[in-house]
């Protein structure tokens, strides 16, 4: 077992470890405090359009694959929105339209089965590139025994122990301790697995998310902590909520690398990823900002008074579906028949978890009981 | 009287307290620029400007923690949660600090403020954002907590809470801020915190129900009456400190008691009443205490499982003809 011991105070991390390095006047006269200090930090940083899928060592079929994964989170949601209206589905639902390449360029990059994912409750995004099959996200949503948590945690709850989704969770910025302690499972256990926890910019004021990146540098833990910046917490934009809004600066604070990337290219995701997911192997511990944007509200009511349709406009522009369809057409990875013919086979897929959750089952009324306690008999009152 | 939305019967407290005493500001999520994620207080950014109406980043313990130490420095604060369930990150602030500073200061410091937000079940929500945390804050000696269920007394006891002293914590609820519902227009309206309501009077059982739950027992007094039976329904619209005299009153007539409570049931609201009653009115009582209460698990997301877990009508109509044996 690896000793998990903290950090000795005396020791100097390596400056290649080191994100940020602070200088210390020398004239100063003696006394511990010096006479000026001030901090020179690099960032790696992962812009739109600089890594092409070799950089990532992707083949064309795994360029492909991403592809259809992108559209395969924007059809189910598309289908999911109507759903809502159709009152199949009730209760929030956060739809992820706009954040896809975040998703599938993380499951790209790790081991799915090995490593872990956590997340809030903008969920369906990285339970379909995680492999979660789109019949048991409909058929949660739909509170079916079918879905992924049988039907008792709805859209912003999806789970899959089999996939290493750690949840879907609705307290913003609670999950993120939970992520490091599955970063600390992994290096207790010795599993080589890492845990990536991402939450909203929202989320970024919460104490639970300093505490958190405290704790994984501090035990030197398996963990990357990634703020997906969509600019707006609700009707909030970061610029209303933060002293700071370069959100990688927190890196600094815990002595860990910080990395800003750009979430509207795939391939800047998915090397950001393959980076820091090797660092974290290492038992480096990370904190990456992935500017994106989400282009619908935040919900399903949500009238959107805070901000102007040419906002959205020009950012529809930069649509990662879009981009990637663009970058393999441009690349001559498949022609636009093939694209479209891919377009066909996922809509049939999202078309057919809309039956598979209309048929599946509500779940029986003694099911209410089961999974409060490990006991099947334990004694509730009633 | 005027027809009021609960939303606007909140603001309308809000509003004359305001103008009333300087020190009073609102803090909290999407209040200001948002007009409230629930709309309770559209037009007050306008009406009293930034200083007074603020919006804060998701930061329930920072600015809970913030209303505790401005209240201490003189302000009278009223913080919005978005809803109770998300007090929970800021439990720590209102348990430990709003309800205990007086006390360990040996009454120096007082904590004027007002928690308030919508509480309870709302529907489809799943586990976390379902919660009827009144049972949990009532047992925390050092806060008040009230639950109006309708427009009037929402105006009434709001207003009543920001000139409190104490730390309150004011429940509101999701389901009902559209629900409209006549409204006193007395100049300065004010109920007294503690004071329990009868909303309906009867002779043959008593039916004790806060919050969305007194709608339920109104429904069922009414489907007894149907039937030649005479319901009383008591609203104790404060949950601490409980108006437990109306209650014991009420049963001294009907000798029989079915509680409504939306709280999970182990130690809860519903038990502590029946613990009081048993303690006051035992010899007056012809049939054990029956309470309605949600499921004793979490809440679920399916839509037949919430309803399932909710309090059922049907469940408190049959709970009052049994403790009437005319079942
Ligand atoms: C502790 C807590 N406070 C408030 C809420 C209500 N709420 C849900 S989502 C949200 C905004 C979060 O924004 P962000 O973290 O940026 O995530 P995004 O919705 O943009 O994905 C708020 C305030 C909550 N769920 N939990
Ligand atoms: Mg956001």
């Amino acid at each position: 077992m690896a000793k998990l011991t903290r950090k000795p105070a005396t020791k100097k991390a390596p400056a290649k470890k080191r994100a940020t390095k602070s200088q210390a006047d020398s004239d100063a006269q003696g006394g511990v405090i010096p006479d000026k200090l001030s901090l020179t930090v690099d960032f790696a940083t992962y812009p739109a359009g600089k890594y092409s899928h070799t950089d990532c060592d992707l083949s064309e079929d795994q360029v492909l694959g991403m592809y259809r994964n992108m559209l395969l989170q924007r059809r189910f949601e598309e289908r999911a929105a109507q759903m809502y209206g159709k009152q199949k589905i009730a209760g929030f639902l956060h739809l992820y339209i706009g954040q896809e390449a975040i998703s599938t360029g993380t499951a790209t990059a790790i081991n799915i089965g090995q490593d872990s994912v956590i997340t809030a409750y903008r969920d369906h995004g990285h339970g379909l590139a995680l492999g979660m099959s789109p019949n048991e996200g409909m058929a949660e949503m739909f509170g079916k025994v079918g879905g992924c948590s049988r039907g008792k945690g709805g859209s912003m709850h999806f789970f899959s122990k089999e996939k290493g989704l750690f949840g879907g969770h609705g307290i913003v910025g609670a999950h993120v301790p939970v992520g490091v302690g599955i970063a600390f499972g992994h290096k207790y256990k010795e599993s080589g697995g890492v845990a990536i926890a991402f939450y909203g910019d929202g989320a970024v004021g919460q104490g639970a998310i300093h505490e958190a990146a405290n704790l994984m540098s501090v035990y030197e833990l398996p963990a990357i902590l990634v703020v997906e910046n969509n600019q707006y917490a609700m009707g909030t934009s970061i610029h209303r909520a933060f002293g700071q809004t370069e959100f990688s600066h927190h890196s600094v604070a815990y002595d860990v690398k910080g990395a800003v990337v750009d979430g509207m290219d795939v391939f800047a995701v998915c090397k950001a990823m393959q980076d820091h997911v090797a660092l974290a192997r290492e038992n480096k511990p990370t904190m990456m900002e992935i500017r994106t944007y989400r282009y619908r509200g935040h919900s399903m009511s949500d009238p959107q008074k805070y901000r102007t349709k040419e906002e959205l406009e020009s950012k529809k522009n930069e649509d990662p579906i879009i981009r990637l369809k663009a970058y393999i057409l441009e690349n001559k990875i498949t022609n636009d028949d093939a694209l479209d013919a891919i377009d066909d086979d996922v809509k049939k897929e999202v078309m057919a978890s809309v039956e598979f959750a209309e048929n599946s089952p509500a779940p029986e009324l003694s099911e209410i009981y089961d999974n409060v306690y490990d006991e099947a008999d334990y004694p509730y009152l009633s | 009287m005027a027809i009021l939305q609960y939303r606007e019967a909140l603001r309308a407290a809000m509003t004359e307290e305001m103008e009333r005493d300087e020190r009073v500001f609102l803090m909290g999520e999407e209040v200001a620029e948002y007009n409230g994620a629930y709309k309770v207080s559209e037009g007050m950014l306008e009406k009293f400007g930034p200083k007074r109406i603020i919006d804060t980043p998701i930061s329930e313990n920072g600015f809970c923690g913030l209303g505790v130490g401005a209240a201490m420095n003189g302000l009278r604060p009223i913080i919005e949660f978005m809803t109770f369930n998300f007090s929970f990150v800021a439990i720590d602030q209102i348990i430990n600090n709003a309800a205990k500073i007086r006390y360990m200061s040996g009454g120096q410091f007082k904590v004027p403020i007002v928690f308030r937000g919508a509480n309870g079940a709302a529907g489809q929500l799943a586990a976390t954002h379902n919660t009827s945390t009144e049972s949990i804050y009532s047992t925390v000696p050092g806060l008040k907590v009230i639950t109006p269920s309708n427009p009037d007394d929402a105006k009434g006891l709001l207003k009543s809470a920001i000139r409190d002293d104490n730390p309150v914590l004011f429940m509101e609820s999701e389901v009902m801020f559209g629900m409209k519902g006549e409204v006193s227009d007395a100049e300065d309206y004010i109920i007294p915190i503690g004071k329990a309501r009868i909303a309906r009077e009867g002779t043959d059982v008593t039916i004790v129900a806060h919050s969305k739950s007194y709608w339920i027992a109104m429904k069922v007094a009414e489907r007894l009456e149907y039937e030649g039976y005479s319901a009383e329904v008591i609203d104790p619209r404060t949950i601490r400190p409980l108006d437990i005299d109306t209650i014991v009153e009420s049963i001294k007539k009907t000798n029989r008691c079915v509680i409504i409570d939306e709280s999970n049931p182990f130690a809860s609201i519903s038990s502590e009443m029946t613990y009081q009653i048993q303690e006051r009115a035992f010899d007056h009582l012809d049939a054990p205490i029956v309470r309605i209460t949600a499921k004793d698990v979490p809440a679920p997301y399916a839509k037949n499982l919430i309803e399932y877990y909710m309090p059922q009508e049907e469940d408190a109509y049959q709970a009052c003809k049994r403790v009437m044996y005319v079942q």
